[in-house]
C-alpha cells in the first residue's frame, strides 16, 4: 500500500453536503490529479464535524489544519498553497468572533477543546463508508474482546458499572433495561435501535448513524450478547436518507468480514441486522408505537406494562435504546465501566451530544461531559449570543422539554438538575433565544408540533393539546382574559398526568415552563395586549417615520400586499387595515424609518 | 474477503488498515520538507517523494511527512527536518534524492545524526 502523506478530510455529512461539500470533494480530486499529487495525497469523506454552521469543513493532516466554508473556488489554491508548497491558506482558517488571529488547528478552537468526543469520537475523521478505517480506530475490538473472552454477564456488569443511562431522553439506566430483558423468558429476543429522530432541531443521532455507523452496529451487537438476543432492527426515518444508506453499507461491509450474522468470529454467538424505514411521526419514536411500526401496524403506542422487555416486538423480549446509548457502549466495553463512570456527575455518567442551535453564534453537535453548566455550553462552545444581544432563556429537551432563564445558566447539565428544573435532558435540543424571543410564541411553537403529531388514540393528548393551543394562539392574539391563563395551566397538569405515552405526557412542559419563568410575558399578552418581545404580529404594528423617510420606495417595492402607498414627493405610509405584518419593509429600509411597535 | 475469525485475525486487519489513518493522527516522527518555490526548484519534491518511497520500502508508519514554505535559507534548499521525539530538530540541507536512504536509514530509525550534510539544529 502506497504511503499518503497527506490526507485531506472532507465532511460528508448532511450539512455540508447541502452547502457544497461534495462539489468540492471532487474539485479536490480533479485537482489533485492535474497536479500528479494523487498518489501522495488521499481525500477523505467523513462524517459531520459538528460544525455545520461553517461547512463545507475541509481538514487537511497531518498538520491538522482546520479551513471553513470551503468553496469550489477555493479548491485550486489550498492544492498550490498547502499541499505542494505548505503554506496554510490562512485566509479559510477559523477565526474567534470579534478577533483578526486565525486559529490554525482544530483542537485549539474553543468549540471542539471543551468537548470530550465518545459518541462522536470518529464522526469527522473516519470515512465511514470504510470498515477498515473503523477498525483502524479499536473498531470491532469491543466485540471480538466480548465474545471471545468476556461472558454475557460480564458485559451487562460493565454497563451496570458505566452508569450509562438513556440517551433519547427518558435517562433510564441502561444495565437495569439489559438485565430485565436478559431475564425475561424466552429464546428469541431482539434488540432495537431507536433512529426515529424526531425533535425540530436535534441531528446527533443522524450524524453518528451517518458519521460512524459501526459504533452504533457493534453497540447493539454487545446489547444482543449479554441479553441473548439474535436479531435486531434499527428504525430510522425515511427523511434520514443518508443514514439509511451508510447504514445498509456498513452492514453489509461487516457481514462481508464476518463480525455479523452467523457464528461471528468462529463463536456460538450469532446476530442479524436489519434497517426498518419509519415514514417520520413523531409518536414512533415511543418505543411501543415504534415496535407496532415495525411490525406494519399503525404507529401507536399501548399501555406499559407489560414492558418491551417481557412483551415487545412480535410479543418476545425485546429491548430499546437510541442511537446515541448504543454508539456509547463499544467504548465503554473496551476500556471498561469504570472508566466510563470516571466522567461526568454522581448520578449522570458520561458525556451528551447537544444540538446547539438558536440565537448562538456557533450552531452545531457539541459532546460535553454531563455536569457542564448551561452557561459554558452557550458562551464558551457556542461563543455567546448572536450580535451580542442579551441571553434570555434556553429550550432543553425539544418539544418535551423545558424553558429554563438566565438564573438557570449555572445549573450544571445532568437528569436530575434539569428535571428538577422543569426541562429534561430529552435527546439534547439546545435552543439558545434571545431578549427578541416572545416566550408565548415559543411555547405556541412547540405545541403546534406535538399537536399535530399526537397520535389521537387517547383522549387527554388529542383533545387536550388541541385545546391548549387554542388558548394560545386566543392568547398571542391580544384576545385572551385572565381566566384562559387558568384553564392553560388546568388543561397542561390534566395532559401531562393522563396522557397514554410519554408525548401526551411531557407535552405541556414548553407551556408549563414558561408559565413558571415568563408569567409576566402572558399576562402582558393579556392585560396591556402587548408582545414584550415584539414577536407576536397579531400584537404588532408597522408605521413609517415621516421625518425619516428618504421617499426611495424600496418598502413598497418589497411589500407583498402592495399595502404601502407614496412617492417621491410624499412619504410613505402602511395601509394598517391591509398590512399582514411581515416585516419586509422593517427589514428593508436603509434608514431606519420603519417602526415596530 | 477471508472473514475474520479470530482477535488475530482482526489485530492484522487494524495493522494494515492502520496505514489508512496514520496520516491523521501526528506521527511519533516528523519530517518536514522546505516547498517554497526556491526548493521546488532545487529538487525538493524529488526528495520527498525519496522519503515517502523509502517509508513505503521499510514499512515505517507513525511518521509523518510535511511540507512548508521557504525559510529564508533559499542556498542550500533543498532542506529537510527532521525531528525525533524529545530531540533536537536537525535540520539537512544541499539534499539529493540519493542522501535520503541514508538519512532515514541513519537517523530517522536509529537516531544517528547524519552530521556531514546537518546545517543547523533547534530545541
Amino acid at each position: 500500500m502506497a504511503v499518503y502523506r497527506a490526507h485531506v478530510l472532507i465532511c460528508g455529512g448532511t450539512g455540508c453536503v447541502s452547502s457544497g461539500a461534495r462539489e468540492v470533494m471532487s474539485a479536490f480530486k480533479e485537482e489533485l490529479a492535474k497536479r500528479k499529487l494523487d498518489r501522495e495525497v488521499m481525500v477523505v469523506q467523513t462524517g459531520c464535524h459538528g460544525m455545520c454552521e461553517m461547512g463545507p469543513i475541509v481538514v487537511v493532516y497531518p498538520e491538522g489544519t482546520f479551513y471553513c466554508r470551503v468553496e469550489i473556488g477555493d479548491v485550486a489554491e489550498i492544492v498550490e498553497e498547502h499541499l505542494y508548497k505548505g503554506r496554510i491558506v490562512e485566509r479559510l482558517l477559523y477565526s474567534l468572533s470579534g478577533s483578526i488571529e486565525k486559529v490554525p488547528h482544530y483542537k485549539d478552537i474553543p468549540f471542539y477543546s471543551k468537548q470530550e468526543r465518545i459518541a462522536l469520537h470518529n464522526c469527522g475523521y473516519i470515512n465511514p463508508d470504510n470498515i477498515e478505517e473503523y477498525i483502524a480506530r479499536d473498531g470491532y475490538q469491543a466485540l471480538a474482546k466480548a465474545v471471545k473472552e468476556m461472558s454475557p454477564e460480564d458485559v451487562l456488569q460493565e454497563v451496570k458499572t458505566s452508569g450509562l443511562r438513556g440517551r433519547g431522553g427518558g435517562g433510564f439506566p441502561t444495565g437495569l433495561k439489559w438485565e430485565f430483558c436478559r431475564k425475561a423468558a424466552g429464546t428469541k429476543k431482539y434488540t432495537i435501535c431507536n433512529a426515529d429522530e424526531g425533535d425540530p432541531g436535534a441531528f446527533m443521532d443522524r450524524s453518528i448513524l451517518e458519521g460512524d455507523p459501526h459504533a452504533v452496529i457493534e453497540g447493539m451487537m454487545l446489547g444482543a450478547y449479554a441479553m441473548g438476543a439474535d436479531e435486531g432492527y434499527i428504525y430510522c426515518r425515511a427523511e434520514y436518507p443518508l443514514a439509511i444508506k451508510r447504514l445498509n453499507r456498513a452492514i453489509g461491509q461487516a457481514e462481508e468480514y464476518g463480525l455479523l450474522g452467523e457464528h461471528i468470529l468462529d463463536t456460538s454467538f450469532s446476530f442479524h441486522l436489519h434497517v426498518k424505514e419509519g415514514a417520520g411521526a413523531f409518536v414512533c419514536g415511543e418505543e411501543t408505537a415504534l415496535m407496532a411500526s415495525i411490525e406494519g401496524e399503525r404507529g401507536m403506542p399501548r399501555p406499559r406494562p407489560p414492558f418491551p422487555a417481557n412483551r415487545g416486538l412480535w410479543g418476545k423480549p425485546s429491548n430499546i435504546n437510541n442511537v446515541e446509548t448504543w454508539a456509547n457502549v463499544p467504548a465503554i466495553i473496551r476500556n471498561g465501566g469504570a472508566w466510563y463512570a470516571a466522567i461526568g456527575t454522581e448520578k449522570s455518567k458520561g458525556t451528551k451530544v447537544f444540538a446547539l442551535t438558536g440565537k448562538v453564534k456557533h450552531t452545531g453537535l457539541v459532546e460535553v461531559p454531563m455536569g457542564i453548566s448551561i452557561r459554558e455550553i452557550v458562551f464558551e462552545l457556542g461563543g455567546g449570543i448572536i450580535n451580542d444581544k442579551k441571553f434570555k432563556a434556553v429550550q432543553i429537551g425539544g418539544p418535551s422539554g423545558g424553558c429554563l432563564t438566565e438564573e438557570h445558566l449555572d445549573l450544571p447539565v445532568d437528569y436530575e438538575s434539569l428535571t428538577a428544573a422543569g426541562a429534561i435532558m430529552g435527546s439534547g435540543g439546545l435552543v439558545v433565544m434571545d431578549e427578541e424571543t416572545c416566550m408565548v410564541d415559543v411555547a405556541k411553537f412547540f405545541l403546534e408540533f406535538t399537536q399535530r403529531e399526537s397520535c389521537g388514540k387517547c383522549v387527554p393528548c388529542r383533545e387536550g393539546t388541541k385545546q391548549m393551543l387554542l388558548l394560545l394562539e386566543k392568547i398571542t392574539a391580544g384576545e385572551g382574559t385572565m381566566e384562559d391563563l387558568t384553564t392553560l395551566e388546568e388543561l397542561a397538569h390534566m395532559v401531562k398526568d393522563m396522557s397514554l405515552c410519554g408525548l401526551g405526557q411531557t407535552a405541556p412542559n414548553p407551556v408549563l415552563t414558561t408559565l413558571r419563568y415568563f408569567r409576566h410575558e402572558y399576562e402582558a399578552h393579556i392585560r396591556d395586549r402587548k408582545c414584550p418581545a415584539l414577536a407576536c404580529t397579531k400584537l404588532i404594528t408597522y408605521a413609517i417615520d415621516r421625518e425619516k423617510c428618504r421617499k426611495c420606495g424600496l418598502c413598497a417595492k418589497k411589500c407583498p400586499v402592495d399595502c404601502i402607498a407614496g412617492d417621491r414627493q410624499t412619504p410613505y405610509v402602511i395601509d394598517q387595515d391591509r398590512c399582514i405584518k411581515c416585516g419586509s419593509c422593517f427589514e428593508v429600509c436603509p434608514f431606519s424609518a420603519v417602526t415596530k411597535s | 474477503m477471508p472473514k475474520v475469525t479470530s482477535l488475530e485475525d482482526l489485530r492484522r486487519i487494524k495493522e494494515q488498515a492502520s496505514d489508512l489513518t496514520s496520516a491523521r493522527s501526528k506521527g511519533k516522527v516528523r519530517v518536514i520538507v522546505g516547498m517554497g518555490t526556491c526548493g521546488i526548484a532545487a529538487g525538493a519534491r524529488e526528495v520527498m517523494q525519496a522519503v515517502l518511497a523509502e517509508l513505503d520500502k521499510r514499512g515505517l508508519k507513525d511518521v509523518s511527512v510535511e511540507t512548508t514554505g521557504c525559510i529564508g535559507m533559499c542556498q542550500q534548499e533543498p532542506l529537510l527536518d527532521i525531528i525525533r521525539p524529545g530531540e533536537p530538530r536537525i535540520t539537512y540541507g544541499n539534499l539529493s534524492a540519493a542522501d535520503v536512504p541514508r538519512i532515514v536509514a541513519e537517523h530517522l530509525v536509529n537516531g544517528n545524526v547524519v552530521e556531514e550534510k546537518v546545517i543547523g539544529r533547534a530545541d
